[in-house]
């Protein structure tokens, strides 16, 4: 909980994952420094929610290194959180959610009820405290999911297209949550598939396409000059696909839909 | 068809006035299987969580051996109880063979695996749902069972009042080990089946009544905390 030293940047060195028999992600290389909110676009089966799941070491690369240049050493992860798409509530009420992510770190048991009562007001939720989270529509669901991870206050908080599933206006709340957890400090790294969405929210950006990172641009650049040609085509609305052949798995056929 | 209608007029006066014989016969029933099952959830809940979230080698068989275990027969189990226990036995020294022990420690052995496997079943379905949320959190291997113990609660209190119906209304192994002796290890089952061959239907009756009111008591509950962990919790 306690601020320390910074665990960014973090550098992917030639990361590969494989699942099934197949390369999902393909020889990754980047550095994320601290500051921006990253955006990762890019069609589905791009492997970005892979991507967040490597960074996050929910998966552990088949070849490659992940380092967190700050950590020094010492253990990365208490610095992160995550918020999945589809948010994880358990089977109690909505401030015993928030209240079990403190009590597994170790958060004195006197200190809590204002941490917890915190989240809850800055997500809106506060009123309904005492409810069992499973009741929650989805987007309370998906904000008690962010106030669960920002009561940690992490250094970097992963969102895995946490408005997947939302109406505009429940995505309008969480896209505001979003930005007042970056102006709070936190670095955000999120995948989307929502251009618009990217638009609003990302200062630099991270085109993937069939587990290649085919582009790393600052977002005002990378919307206006794509260098990739495929980036281009994804910005202009064009659909990316792709399929494997039915008789050789191996065989992928690709191409471009306007 | 006389002889069943006043044996069952006989049992129902037996069971409204409260009858001392019958009231020790429920009272034994009640603890002994109270007892075990107690036991067994200490025991089957942890083990089954265990058998949910680690991998080792061995596992899918645990878990087939857990699964099949939950069909015991009753009367080898009390046999192979009576061995142990019995003068001859590893176990005979203490004494324990006719006793209530000796049926709690059968009935033990009946309903442990009925509740791991349970168990198992609602954490293992539990843990598919949380895994990714705990390992981000960072929960550890005992911050993640008693997590997932205590979110399960609906389900494993079902999967406890199942063992108890199990073990209440067993009869062949607390027979074995208990002996059926007259205030010291009568039990309901045990009781119907000693008065029934004796022709002594009203008592037979009155205990039966008793014992079909605990099951339709135990479904009952068992259907509420369903219904309200589903309205509480989704």
């Amino acid at each position: 909980m306690g601020k320390s030293e910074s665990i960014l940047p973090l550098e992917f060195r030639q990361v590969s994952f494989e699942g099934g028999g197949k390369r999902l992600i393909k020889d990754l290389s980047f550095r994320l420094d601290a500051g921006p909110r990253t955006i990762i676009i890019g069609a589905n089966g791009a492997g970005k929610s892979l991507f967040l799941r490597l960074c996050h070491k929910l998966i552990v690369p088949s070849s490659g290194e992940i380092i967190w240049h700050g950590a020094n050493g010492r253990n990365p992860a208490p610095a992160q959180a995550m918020v999945f798409q589809r948010p994880v509530m358990l089977r109690r009420s909505v401030a015993a959610n928030v209240g079990y992510a403190l009590s597994l770190r170790k958060v004195p048991r006197e200190k809590r009820p204002a941490l917890i009562e915190e989240a809850l007001r800055m997500t809106g939720l506060n009123r309904l405290a005492g409810y069992s989270a499973r009741v929650l529509s989805f987007g309370e669901q998906q904000k008690l999911a962010l106030a669960r991870a920002w009561v940690l206050r992490p250094e970097v908080l992963f969102l895995d297209e946490p408005t997947a599933s939302l109406d505009p206006a429940a995505t309008h709340e969480v896209e505001e949550l979003i930005n007042t957890i970056h102006q709070a400090g936190t670095r955000i790294i999120m995948t989307t598939h929502d251009l618009g969405q990217a638009h609003r929210l990302a200062d630099e950006v991270l085109f993937l396409h069939r587990g290649r990172l085919l582009e790393k641009a600052a977002a005002a650049a990378f919307f206006t000059k794509p260098e990739n040609d495929l980036a281009r085509k994804f910005i202009a609305g064009d659909l990316l696909w792709w399929k494997r052949g039915k008789d050789n798995r191996n065989q992928i056929s690709e191409g471009v839909m306007k | 068809m006389s002889d069943f209608s006043s044996a069952l007029w006989a049992a129902f006066s037996l069971v409204i006035q409260l009858d001392s014989d019958l009231a020790e016969i429920v009272f034994l029933s009640l603890k002994v299987s109270l007892i075990a099952v107690s036991g067994a959830a200490l025991i089957g809940m942890p083990l089954g969580a265990a058998l949910a979230l680690f991998r080792f080698r061995g596992r899918a068989s645990m878990v087939v051996l857990l699964n099949a275990l939950m069909g015991l027969p009753p009367v080898v189990v009390g046999l192979a109880v009576y061995l142990v226990l019995s003068r001859s036995g590893p176990l005979g020294v203490f004494g324990l063979l006719f006793t209530p022990t000796a049926m709690i420690i059968a009935q033990l052995i009946l309903v442990t695996p009925i509740i791991a496997a349970l168990t198992r079943q609602v954490i293992d379905d539990l843990w598919r749902e949380y895994e990714e949320q705990f390992r981000s959190l960072g929960a550890g291997p005992g911050q993640r069972i008693t997590a997932l113990l205590w979110d399960g609660r609906f389900s494993l209190a079902t999967a406890v009042l199942a063992g108890f119906g199990r073990a209440s209304a067993e009869v062949g192994a607390v027979m074995i080990v208990g002996g059926n002796i007259d205030h010291v290890t009568r039990v309901m089952t045990t009781a119907i089946a000693l008065e029934v061959s004796k022709g002594d239907l009203a008592l037979a009756l009155g205990l039966g009544i008793i014992l079909i009111t605990l099951s339709l008591a135990i479904n009952g509950v068992s259907y509420v905390i369903n219904e309200k962990a589903r309205e509480n919790h989704g």
